[in-house]
């Protein structure tokens, strides 16, 4: 059986497929002209590799399978979160090529990075037992690395890119020690092994033993830092600010989406059985994201910095509905995950189209007046900054809604309560950005000319937005299959 | 005809209304025309739509009418669910006709942004239509904050000096209490696992979580009344807000409060209603006393006004809260009657301010001799809001003390006190705006009425004369459904039918 299993590489096709086409397209780049554009060509190839893929997981088998000795598993849920990973990297990847045009570091290097941290991705999505997790996470982080120092002739860059590096290492130490303690005291590092050593019947009604219970704090400390939860959270802003806007929006997007998909995994299928026992930790770094997420974002000028408190007070939120520890918290989870996805590539959409004389800016005060000179622009940013905020009908209340909804059925009305008075918090600062549109004027106006790819993408995620509260159901069914998945 | 599906044509026909404005293009000029005609058609064609429903609502049923059902989040048991009684069927035309004045009203005097102005107008209109149509709490939670948002953009954009601060104050105020509104629901959904609101008025909750929930909903509602201490957002907005702002505020938001008491606090929750009865007597009474004498010492006009919009708001919510069918019906055509008066005389405000750009009560005075019609409009809302008999005020205010009298005499006799205080500031603000020589330099050169101005106060005219001459028009539709509320309230056994028998008490 084992051997067997050992060949079975169908669950795996579509890593193998994008790693392929990342080799491939590293080979292409290389020795291609140097005269020609070939980061666009590249990452239309990639773009084009990226659909492939998810098409193979769209299309392909969603039932149960486990390969690799039991280390890589596909499911429903697995299918649903890579699903969310690829139309987000395929995104962050169309609206990549025009910023670093103009920015005069158009390399092609970065489409292949890309890549391997999307293979990176699907891996940890697909994890089984802590030896793929870390391993997934930290192929998923390397290439990240590297990208946020992508502009390496800048000082910013490089800097948030060497503080990713160093705290991300940090990160992951603590992550791989709360492994070795689990290891440890359990004897196995397979997530069926684990439910299997941990379960009730096994150790009857007492604890999991404080040993198991340290190394599941470590192994969360890692994943919040992936996920930039509080108390975890310290890199986020200096990262997001330095990077090139790009990547940062790669980073606000699908490496989110892979870290909650993992986190969702560790807690609910080893551990699942314990939920009063993490659920604390749980409850804790969700509190202190939302308030963090809401309070600090008031006093930021910058316009990535706001984004990135905003990304942190998100992630808080989300985890309210992992906290309720209940088949509908992780529905809410990947409903709220799948609507923070479009909220962040169309509100990145809206920054990398911000230009003055043909240099971006981050800068809030220079939105000012926008909603004179560009009146549908400006409208489809109000329309991210409600959505964001939660106001309904657009779909970032859909998304709070559910979150709030398994809180409180799992009796953590608290948790709720605390929630939706941080989401009015959160709302002053979203309307900042409003008002700033509307109400103020300017004297120097930003560029009219939006690139083609950026009205695109935006178009489309102010649409989904506006338009969620119609026919709600297209997504909700996927999400309430992936969620029934992780539990059957 | 009755196949139709009247309710969502008439909720949703505004915002086809405000698609079609964005899709204008072209010269500056033109563009305003056209954004100001097409939204003056809108909002005309979904008044007499509004009309319809009246036309089609059968006075004698109870429930809910002219219902319409459609499956929306599936697996949850959440619907897209609509229908009319009689406690909102007048607030529904309210709302349209209030929409309609302020396109009216803001003809000439919004000159920037002509397009987004009318677009803001119908978005809201349709929440405003939508909330009162509800029967699904998800769906009403989400017209009832859906309404912040274009609320919000017109303080902000087109309203006075000190504007953003008003606009967020607004705001937050409102979503603060909101949110904790939505908390209920949610706790409402899981106890009985649907958010229908028709199921949800027959559920018994558990009299702790009673109150907890009727604490929620408080909070909610108080800022929308708003009750005191909750209203101090009230008089930054109306100061600051343009006139169709003030007017549509005034007239309609303002009423999302008690709507919400009758809809779900007095039905859903009967034993915590009776517990925080007397609280709320003590704040309204609170609300209509200091209130008033705030307003006595108000220099600007619109918050003078405004003030005197949260005394009557007091009146509402203790009318609401004596459970008798007096009281409530009284509380019902109270609002009714405010929300065309209160609106009306912003409307005043606006018309002198848009000649001189000024609110300040002392840079009038004499305008009589310039204004004649003016002056006759003027004071008969002016008398109206003071509640002289032949007014729809005096209706209103009238029905809510003989029921509240049933119930306790010491808060309606500190209720009547703040009528009196009432006639006392509005009879001094129409003396110094109004009589007097016309002394001042600046005001020999203002000009009368002008058309539009008057075609937007002659309904709120004629609506305010009717419903104070032949109140029974308005009374009668309602009277099933204020039975039927207080049979679920438990304060009226089921069997007695104390129908019509506060019309009757009026004739």
């Amino acid at each position: 059986m084992m051997g067997l299993d050992m060949f079975d590489l169908a669950p795996a096709m579509t890593e193998i497929f994008l790693i392929c086409v990342a080799l491939a397209l590293l080979m292409l780049g290389a020795f291609r002209d140097e005269e020609q554009d070939s980061h666009r060509f590249v990452s239309s190839l990639a773009i084009m590799a990226l659909m492939v893929s998810l098409f193979i997981v769209l299309m392909g088998d969603k039932s149960r399978a486990v390969t690799f000795s039991g280390l890589f598993i596909t499911d429903g849920f697995a299918a649903y979160m890579k699903a969310l990973v690829l139309i987000g990297v395929a995104v962050c990847l169309v609206m990549t090529p025009g910023y670093f045009q103009k920015e005069n570091v158009n390399r092609f290097e970065y489409t292949v990075l890309a890549l391997f941290a999307t293979v990176g991705m699907l891996m940890m999505i697909s994890a089984n037992s802590l030896i793929s997790l870390y391993v997934a996470l930290e192929l998923q982080s390397l290439p990240l690395y590297v990208m946020t120092a992508f502009h390496r002739d800048r000082l910013r860059a490089s800097e948030a890119g060497l503080k990713y590096f160093v705290l991300g290492a940090l990160a992951s130490g603590i992550l791989l020690y709360g492994c070795t303690l689990v290891y440890g005291f359990t004897g196995t590092l397979s997530f069926p092994g684990l439910a299997e050593v941990l379960s009730p019947e096994k150790i009857g009604e007492g604890t999991i033993g404080i040993g198991v219970v340290i190394g599941l704090v470590f192994v969360a400390a890692g994943l919040a830092f992936k996920l930039a939860a509080v108390p975890f959270h310290m890199w986020t802003p200096d990262v997001y600010e330095g990077a090139p806007t790009p990547v940062t929006a790669f980073l606000a997007a699908a490496p989110k989406v892979a870290a909650m998909a993992l986190t969702i995994r560790v807690f609910y299928q080893p551990f699942g059985d314990w939920a009063s026992q993490w659920q604390q930790i749980v409850v804790f770094i969700s509190i202190a994201s939302m308030l963090l997420g809401a309070f600090a974002a008031i006093g930021q000028s910058n316009l990535k910095r706001l984004l990135a408190y905003s990304g942190i007070g998100h992630i808080g939120f989300a985890l309210v509905g992992l906290a309720a520890g209940t088949e509908q918290g992780v529905y809410s989870v990947l409903v709220y995950i799948a609507i923070y996805l479009t909220m962040t590539l169309g509100v990145f959409a809206c920054v990398l189209a911000l230009r003055r004389n043909g240099a971006p800016v981050e800068q809030i005060d220079d939105l000012a007046g926008l909603a004179k000179q560009q009146p549908l622009f400006a409208a489809a940013i109000a329309v991210f900054m409600f959505s964001l905020a939660g106001i309904p009908p657009l779909a970032g209340f859909f998304g709070k809604f559910y979150v709030f909804m398994a809180a409180v059925d799992a009796g953590l009305v608290p948790l709720a309560i605390i929630g939706v008075l941080a989401s009015v918090v959160g709302a002053y600062y979203y309307r900042r950005i409003v008002k700033i549109m509307f109400f103020d004027e300017t004297l120097d106006p930003l560029d009219q000319s939006i690139g083609g790819e950026y009205s695109i993408v935006l178009g489309i995620a102010a649409i989904f937005n506006l338009a969620f509260c119609l026919r709600p159901g297209l997504l909700l069914g996927h999400a309430e299959r992936a969620a029934l998945a992780l539990f059957t | 005809m009755s196949d139709w599906p009247l309710l969502s044509l008439v909720i949703f026909l505004p915002l086809a209304g405000a698609g079609f404005i964005l899709l204008i293009r072209g010269e500056e000029e033109v563009v305003n025309q056209n954004a100001k005609a097409i939204a003056l058609w809108t909002a005309g064609i979904t008044f007499l739509l509004s009309l319809m429903i009246w036309g089609n609502f059968d006075y004698t049923r109870s429930d809910f009418q002219l219902v319409e059902r459609i499956e929306w989040l599936p697996g949850l048991n959440i619907n897209y669910h609509v229908g009319v009684d009689g406690i909102s069927l007048f607030l529904i035309l309210l709302s349209t006709l209030t929409t309609l004045v302020c396109i009216g009203v803001s003809w000439e005097s919004v000159q920037v942004r002509v397009k987004e102005y009318m677009v803001a107008f119908l978005v809201m209109e349709t929440f405003m239509v939508g909330v009162f149509c509800a029967l699904d709490f998800v769906l009403f939670y989400i017209f009832f904050e859906g309404i912040l948002i274009p609320m919000f953009l017109i303080i902000g954009i087109w309203g006075g000096p000190r504007r953003v601060y008003s606009a967020f104050k607004f705001f937050l105020y409102t979503l603060l209490g909101s949110v904790l509104f939505l908390v209920a629901i949610l706790v409402m959904y899981l106890q009985e696992g649907t958010t229908d609101i028709p199921t949800l008025m027959t559920a018994t909750f558990d009299p702790t979580l009673q109150n907890w929930l009727w604490l929620a909903m408080f909070a909610s509602f108080a800022v929308k009344v708003p009750m005191w201490p909750f209203h101090t957002w009230l008089p930054d907005a109306h100061v600051e807000a343009p006139t169709a702002g003030s007017v549509v505020l005034a007239g309609v938001l303002l009423k999302l409060g008690g709507y919400g008491f009758l809809r779900f606090s007095l039905p859903m929750l009967p034993e915590a209603t009776a517990y925080f009865t007397p609280l709320v007597y003590t704040l309204s009474i609170v609300a209509v006393i200091y209130t008033s004498l705030v307003a006595l010492m108000q220099t600007d006009m619109k918050k003078l006004i405004a003030y005197s919009s949260v005394a009557h708001m007091g009146i509402v919510t203790i009318g609401i809260f004596t459970l008798n069918p007096l009281g409530i019906q009284g509380s019902i055509i109270q609002m009714l009657s405010h929300g065309l008066v209160s609106a009306a005389l912003f409307m005043c405000v606006g018309v002198v301010y848009d000649r001189l750009h000024s609110r300040d009560i002392d840079y009038y005075g004499g305008l009589v001799h310039r204004m004649p019609g003016y002056a006759l409009v003027f004071m008969l809302f002016m008398l109206a809001s003071v509640g002289l008999p032949g007014t729809s005020g005096f209706v209103g205010e009238i029905m809510v003390l003989i029921g509240v009298f049933q119930v306790n005499q010491w808060v309606a006799l500190f209720a009547a006190t703040g009528m009196v205080l009432g006639a006392a500031y509005m009879l001094w603000l129409y003396r110094r705006v109004i009589f007097g020589d016309l002394t001042k330099e600046h005001l020999l050169m203002i000009r009368d009425l002008r058309p539009h101005e008057i075609a937007s106060f002659a309904p709120l005219i004629i609506l305010v004369l009717l419903m104070g001459i032949y109140p029974a028009l308005f009374l009668d539709p309602m009277a099933a459904s204020v039975d039927h509320l207080l049979t679920q309230a438990g304060a009226l056994p089921e069997t007695e039918l104390a129908g019509g028998q506060a019309g009757e008490a009026l004739r």
